[in-house]
């Protein structure tokens, strides 16, 4: 019990990724956390607006059933399987963070600057989760996929598109890391 | 019911990813920065396996559990949406620290401002299916 409540090392998360992948795929389904956005649109009766809505959506309910355990997934990790550790980040890290405003990183999962109500209730902290969250949705169905898709299941199917998304996706992720947040934050 | 497996299927990875801390903005952001081998241990490992698989699958042609062939259908050939549509997902990804499987998750695991982010990113699906047939693909 003890080592399930401490963090999971890399060579025991990657590898039950790689599980959820092939059970997903041996139960006649594949893998792709994105889908869900659009069939979400669907189910709001985007179809009225756009042919790319226009489909079974009915054929996803399993996809949805995934997220609500995902959800529930989430609660039960942090409720039963953890012991508050720190997340225990490259110092560096933690200084850059500071450098950037941001106190006590890896203390919490994600920093209170940017998910805290109070953070987010400000012009700019909205429009920090609002813009971001539309770019992850605009982007991940123009290029047909995201981390689970194109990353995890794609490569894993030698698939050359996944590939460039990849790349794509360490384009736009450095470019705003390593520019764009100083940027933001520093205001 | 054949539901309940995809429900297990679902808790197990958001236990997953939580406990790997993948769903952390910290350690995204400690990613882009090559900070840390971490989350390129947990991608890396994660598709080595799962190529392993996929390639054990197809060469044992083992059937699925509706009893078909396991075959998987290729993305379509391009480069652009794929290089365009890669770099906004990572300019949000890079932002908001999740990507759609972790913002589920993270809602799971208390952080209620995520609705937020999950209602804009399906915004964002939505602008992208009305505009789809004037970008380039």
């Amino acid at each position: 019990m003890e080592f399930i409540q401490q963090p999971w090392p890399w060579y025991v998360s990657g590898p039950l990724i790689a599980m959820v992948m092939l059970m997903l795929v041996f139960f006649g389904k594949t893998f792709g956390m994105s889908s869900n956005l659009r069939t979400l649109c669907s189910i709001g009766g985007a179809g009225k607006y756009a042919d790319f809505f226009r489909f079974d959506w009915k054929a996803q309910k399993w996809n949805l059933t995934v997220v609500l355990g995902a959800i529930i997934g989430g609660f039960i990790a942090v409720q039963f399987l953890s012991n508050g550790s720190v997340i225990e980040l490259n110092p560096q890290t933690v200084s850059d963070l500071k450098a950037l405003g941001f106190e006590n990183a890896g203390a919490t999962l994600l920093p209170n600057e940017i998910y805290d109500w109070d953070s987010v209730l400000t012009l700019k902290g909205f429009s920090i989760l609002v813009i971001a969250g539309f770019l992850v949705g605009f982007g991940t169905r123009y290029g047909g996929g995201c981390t689970s898709g194109h990353a995890i299941s794609g490569l894993s199917n030698l698939q050359l598109p996944s590939l460039i998304a990849v790349i794509g996706f360490f384009i736009g992720g450095l470019i705003m890391t390593h520019f764009l947040l100083p940027l933001i934050f520093k205001i | 019911m054949k539901f309940v497996k995809f429900l297990l299927v679902g808790i197990f990875f958001g236990i997953v990813l939580v406990k790997s801390e993948a769903v952390s903005w910290y350690r995204i952001f400690e990613m882009f920065k090559f900070q840390s081998f971490h989350m390129y241990g947990i991608i890396g490992s994660a598709v080595f396996l799962g190529a392993l698989g996929i390639w054990l699958f197809k060469k044992l042609e083992v059937k699925n559990i509706e009893g078909t062939k396991i075959n998987l259908v290729p993305k379509e050939k391009s480069i652009l949406r794929y290089i365009l549509g890669g770099t906004i997902f990572g300019f949000g990804w890079a932002l908001a620290g999740a990507c759609p499987g972790p913002m589920y998750i993270l809602l799971g695991t208390g952080v209620t401002s995520m609705l937020l982010v999950i209602a804009a990113a399906i915004f964002g699906t939505f602008v992208y299916g009305v505009l789809k047939d004037k970008l380039p693909h």
